[in-house]
């Protein structure tokens, strides 16, 4: 029934009634769809939620004497009946991506209102109170309620929300990666952008490789570590293929270019045997596409694998020290070069500036292999 | 998105711009203190950034294991501190910058006089088990 709700506010929006309203009236016409339809099944539940959620809307919006207005706005629209879903869903997606929102709000209005999932839902993915979730989702509401649907957003703001949600992963009950993975496939089904196949493509070449990314502790699992036979060469042969169809289009963008150096990891059967080389030439097509200093991080590590820690050093001399994982990379580079004490402390001092759990345990680990030899 | 610590403390951090300690303010400053900080907390809750706070009595202890089948060694309440927490609130807030106002918002409470106490918080990001895809 989730499913269907993004679907069910974009009717009622294009038809003119205000978001926070439709999503009001949808929910209460999942509630009546609670009650009636164990006994009494619907032949068409999405035309049956629409039809109920508008009898709602409209019901709610004649109570209002204020609303008067907007009443004979309603007057004038056309009578429920069959609705072009998928662009609904879409005008719905550019509208929680606003760029009027805040990220986080735009984050928990694209959960709330296209993925469907509750407020505490929400609320549990991101360790916050549902109080709090509930007035951040509210306040996105008031935001857009006086955006109207009739342009087209920026698609670019849409794949990083959903990115966003993305590298959130998950806690709880709810799967936030999975969550952006259904997300960006049914945006990939009514948007036709070789970027939005692009952002498809890395969420599922990253997602394959998720069950090896760490170990039985929750400990991290560097790349090259990990258990190859624990990748799912489903979710890479998909990835591998959306992807192939996208750059065959000639419209490079950020997300098909990372998704290239994923399918790269991807493609390699072991550590030694991956393909460094390309990969460091689509760094440098990445770095002329976005100028990102995370970009030039990485080509640093991908110029250490292919022309020796000697070069990555120097690649990365270029870079401000301050850069988050600056330190980690120096690290990993000055042990490739042998420079072990070196290494052993910049291991200790990334593992102080790193931002996760699992990274911080890492480094440590790392710095303590160093020390312990 | 970025989950923040705002540390007040009784004593540890540097000197307040307005050093009056709050037990020679009058009562209603104190009054308009505490309702500042009220306020403040209630305006993350409408933004939807209020995690949660709490204040802590100044009297703590400090507490060591002390080996198989022997309770606990405590050492207190008057145990050597330069540092005593007085209270916390956690944010959920977009980025560092975002922290950094709020930080600056709590610390202008006003104290002895009606003026800002202009006293120091100690602000630090949680360490947080999401995975963001690094590789």
């Amino acid at each position: 029934m989730r499913e269907l709700v993004p679907a069910v506010i974009g009717v009622l929006v294009r038809r003119g009634a205000d978001f926070a309203a439709a999503e009001d009236a949808v929910q209460d016409a999942l509630v009546e769809a609670l009650r009636t339809w164990p006994a009494d099944p619907p032949k068409d539940p999405l035309a049956w939620l629409v039809t109920v959620a508008w009898r709602r809307f409209v019901d709610a919006a004649r109570a209002d004497a204020a609303r008067r207005r907007r009443e004979d706005l309603i007057e004038r629209q056309p009578a429920p009946g069959p609705a072009n879903t998928a662009d609904d869903d879409l005008h719905l997606y550019f509208l929680c991506a606003h760029p009027s929102l805040s990220a986080s709000s735009a984050v928990a209005l694209t959960l709330r209102a296209v993925g469907g999932l509750t407020t505490r839902q929400i609320a549990a993915a991101y360790l916050v109170p549902e109080a709090t979730m509930a007035q951040r989702i509210s306040r996105a509401k008031r935001t857009v309620s006086g955006v109207r649907f009739d342009r087209p957003g920026d698609v670019a703001t849409v794949l990083r929300v959903l990115y966003l949600v993305f590298n959130e992963g998950y806690s709880g009950d709810v799967d936030l990666s999975a969550e952006a993975i259904r997300l960006t496939r049914q945006l990939a089904a009514g948007y036709d952008h070789p970027e939005v196949s692009g952002l498809l493509a890395l969420m599922l070449l990253h997602h394959a490789r998720r069950a090896s990314r760490t170990g039985p502790g929750g400990e991290l699992v560097p790349l090259a570590a990990q258990d190859r036979s624990r990748w799912d060469t489903a979710l890479i042969a998909e990835g591998v293929a959306i992807l192939q169809a996208a750059l065959a289009r000639d419209r490079l963008g950020e997300f098909q270019a990372q998704a290239a150096i994923a399918a790269l990891h991807a493609d390699a059967p072991t550590a030694a045997e991956t393909d460094w080389v390309q990969i460091l030439e689509w760094y440098d097509e990445l770095a002329g596409l976005t100028d990102s200093p995370v970009v030039r991080l990485n080509r640093a590590v991908a110029v250490g694998e292919v022309d020796g820690p000697r070069a990555g050093l120097a690649a990365l001399a270029a870079l401000d020290d301050s850069l988050p994982r600056y330190t980690a990379v120096a690290a990993y580079l000055r042990e490739r070069a042998g420079e072990l004490d070196t290494a052993a402390r910049l291991y200790a001092e990334a593992a102080d500036r790193a931002p996760h759990l699992a990274e911080r345990d890492h480094l440590i680990r790392q710095a303590a292999r160093l020390n312990a030899r | 998105m970025a989950k923040y610590l705002l540390l007040k403390h009784y004593r540890g951090a540097p000197a307040a711009v307005n050093d009056v300690p709050m037990t020679q303010w009058a009562p209603e400053e104190v009054t308009a203190h505490v309702a500042y900080m009220n306020a403040f907390a209630d305006r993350l809750r409408e933004s939807g950034e209020f995690v949660d706070g709490q204040a802590l009595a100044p009297q703590g202890e400090w507490v060591r294991y002390d080996g198989e089948g022997r309770p606990p060694v405590t050492d207190g309440p008057f145990a050597e501190t330069k540092d005593l927490i007085a209270g916390w609130m956690v944010i959920d807030v977009d980025g560092h910058e975002r922290a950094v106002e709020l930080a600056g918002e709590l610390s202008a409470a006003p104290g002895a006089g009606g003026k800002p106490i202009h006293e120091w918080l100690e602000l630090r990001p949680f360490l947080t088990s999401s995975h963001t895809i690094t590789e």
